[in-house]
């Protein structure tokens, strides 16, 4: 790493900080439109889920603004070295940012929905889950600001964690939907949302991958945790 | 989907970085100018028809190894190598060693065109003179095979013999290029050779480098960073007289593995 020698050409410097800095934002952004949708799902807050829809076209204005200034700097500093490794992973890394800032705009789109009939269910595994998603997240913009190859090993690991919470809460809702056919429609929302948070933490798996790539030079393995068992599940099999 | 040039390039030369086998080893070389110790144990490999790069600010000897190459420094009093520098096996550094021979073997063109004030024809032909006696059509066909080599021909066919000195800084380059290659070399050491020419000129020298490189080994000393890239299989970085670290081009310029190599390549150099 050489981040603490700074360029001879101080504009240059100048750009790989402006990048980082928006890079920093845009995660930022993200973490705070993902941390309002959770709280308007389980406060059931319509007012702060339409807000959650209203900004998710600044993340994607950001994400738009990152890759013109990405490729500006590509094209008039021919970065290399973990110049280039960084700008790249930027380019890349704003594509899972604007994925994440869109889930968390499906969860809100769902809340405002889910917020017209009176709730059923126990949201407490969707609360638990969704905990280990924004932490992960918050653990991911850190480690890209701080370009921490170790906190973005424990981020890639610990998406296990969400994914089997993922699992368990499909069975949850399996169960609502069988013992009472009024539950679909909401339970079939509820779904959607964990399943929209279970992709949250997979972008955010990918954001550490670049992370660790972009300060260390080298890939983390190409198999990483995965524990999704949702899709070999079938109501049948729970008997 | 036809795969793109670039990636294409990558891997041929990975490929072929399998079967390479060096032409020039360098080991253990230490190098002085009086008492000045201006390479320290140098150990590096120039494989067979590839392009190697020699990187690093001013005075960290990389043009020194490329003297020692062609034992230039020969020349110059006081100036000596120790160590082996082994050409297909045979040290070069050995005393009685036929510097003749050597030099037509190591051919050289340096960071300004160097053309003999003669014709563009007795350019070529001139050096050839000295270690062959060719027939008249032999050696057309010599000055001709040449200059369609280094990418001149076209360019001079109708002027042969006028005077070499009335041509651009490119094309003299060439012709420089295209002298050395006259002599059947097989390897071709490169000082800087494109630090004096405008960016085409310097891009059609690059281009004639991929080229040639099929049939030579040939070692660049450069000062840009973006030339390394694009014409060396492998770049080597030195540093205050040591060799720092020699990887693939890919390799070096994505992810260098010392601290050093990182600094300079990046402009931390402080």
């Amino acid at each position: 790493m050489a981040e603490d020698t700074k360029h001879i050409l101080s504009s240059f410097e100048a750009d790989l900080l402006r990048l980082r800095d928006m890079i920093a934002a845009m995660g930022g952004l993200v973490e705070t439109e993902l941390a309002d949708a959770v709280k308007a799902l389980l406060n059931r807050d319509a007012g702060l889920a339409a807000h959650v829809v209203e900004q998710d076209p600044k993340v994607d204005a950001e994400e738009r603004a990152i890759e013109q200034f990405a490729i500006r700097v590509l094209a008039l500093r021919q970065p290399v070295a973990d110049d280039l490794r960084h700008v790249v992973v930027a380019l890349k890394m704003t594509t899972d940012l604007e994925r994440i800032g869109d889930y968390a705009a499906n969860v809100a789109k769902r809340t405002l929905v889910l917020n017209q009939a009176a709730p059923s269910y126990p949201l407490a595994s969707l609360a638990q889950m969704s905990r280990l998603v924004q932490e992960n997240l918050k653990t991911t913009i850190d480690a890209i600001g701080e370009a921490d190859p170790v906190k973005a090993v424990s981020v890639w690991r610990a998406d296990q964690m969400i994914d089997d919470l993922y699992t368990t809460i499909f069975r949850e809702l399996i169960t609502y939907m069988m013992e009472d056919a009024r539950n679909i429609s909401a339970c079939t929302h509820l779904l959607f949302i964990a399943k929209n948070l279970e992709r949250i933490g997979d972008h955010a798996t990918n954001i550490a991958e670049l992370t660790y790539y972009a300060a260390t030079g080298e890939n983390l393995p190409e198999t990483r945790p995965r524990g999704d068992l949702s899709t070999s599940y079938a109501p049948s099999n729970s008997k | 989907m036809p795969m793109p040039d670039a990636v294409a390039r990558v891997e041929l030369a990975a490929e072929e970085n399998e079967i390479a086998t060096p032409r020039i080893s360098v080991r253990n070389l230490d190098f002085f100018y009086g008492d000045n110790h201006a390479l320290r144990s140098i150990w590096i490999d120039f494989l067979n028809r590839q392009t190697t790069a020699m990187i690093g600010p001013s005075g960290c000897g990389k043009s020194t190894l490329l003297r020692v190459l062609n034992r230039m420094y020969d020349l110059y009093p006081g100036q000596r190598a120790e160590g082996e520098v082994l050409l297909d096996g045979q040290n070069i550094l050995a005393p009685g060693l036929d510097l003749n021979r050597l030099r037509r073997r190591v051919g050289m063109v340096f960071q300004k065109p160097t053309p003999f004030p003669k014709s563009i024809y007795e350019n070529i032909a001139f050096g050839v003179r000295l270690h062959e006696k060719l027939s008249r059509a032999a050696m057309d066909e010599r000055v001709e095979s040449s200059l369609t080599r280094a990418a001149l021909w076209d360019e001079v066919k109708d002027k042969l013999h006028h005077s070499a000195l009335a041509l651009s800084g490119g094309q003299q380059q060439r012709l420089c290029i295209a002298r050395s290659i006259a002599v059947r070399p097989q390897v071709i050491l490169l000082d800087e050779p494109t630090s004096a020419l405008d960016p085409i000129s310097t891009l059609k020298i690059e281009e004639l480098i991929e080229e040639l490189k099929r049939d030579f080994t040939i070692i660049i000393v450069t000062h840009n960073m973006q030339q390394a890239g694009r014409c060396a299989d492998r770049v080597a970085f030195f540093y205050l007289g040591e060799l720092v670290e020699c990887a693939s081009a890919t390799e070096l310029f994505t992810a260098p593995r010392e601290r050093r190599t990182q600094e300079y390549i990046t402009g931390r150099f402080g």
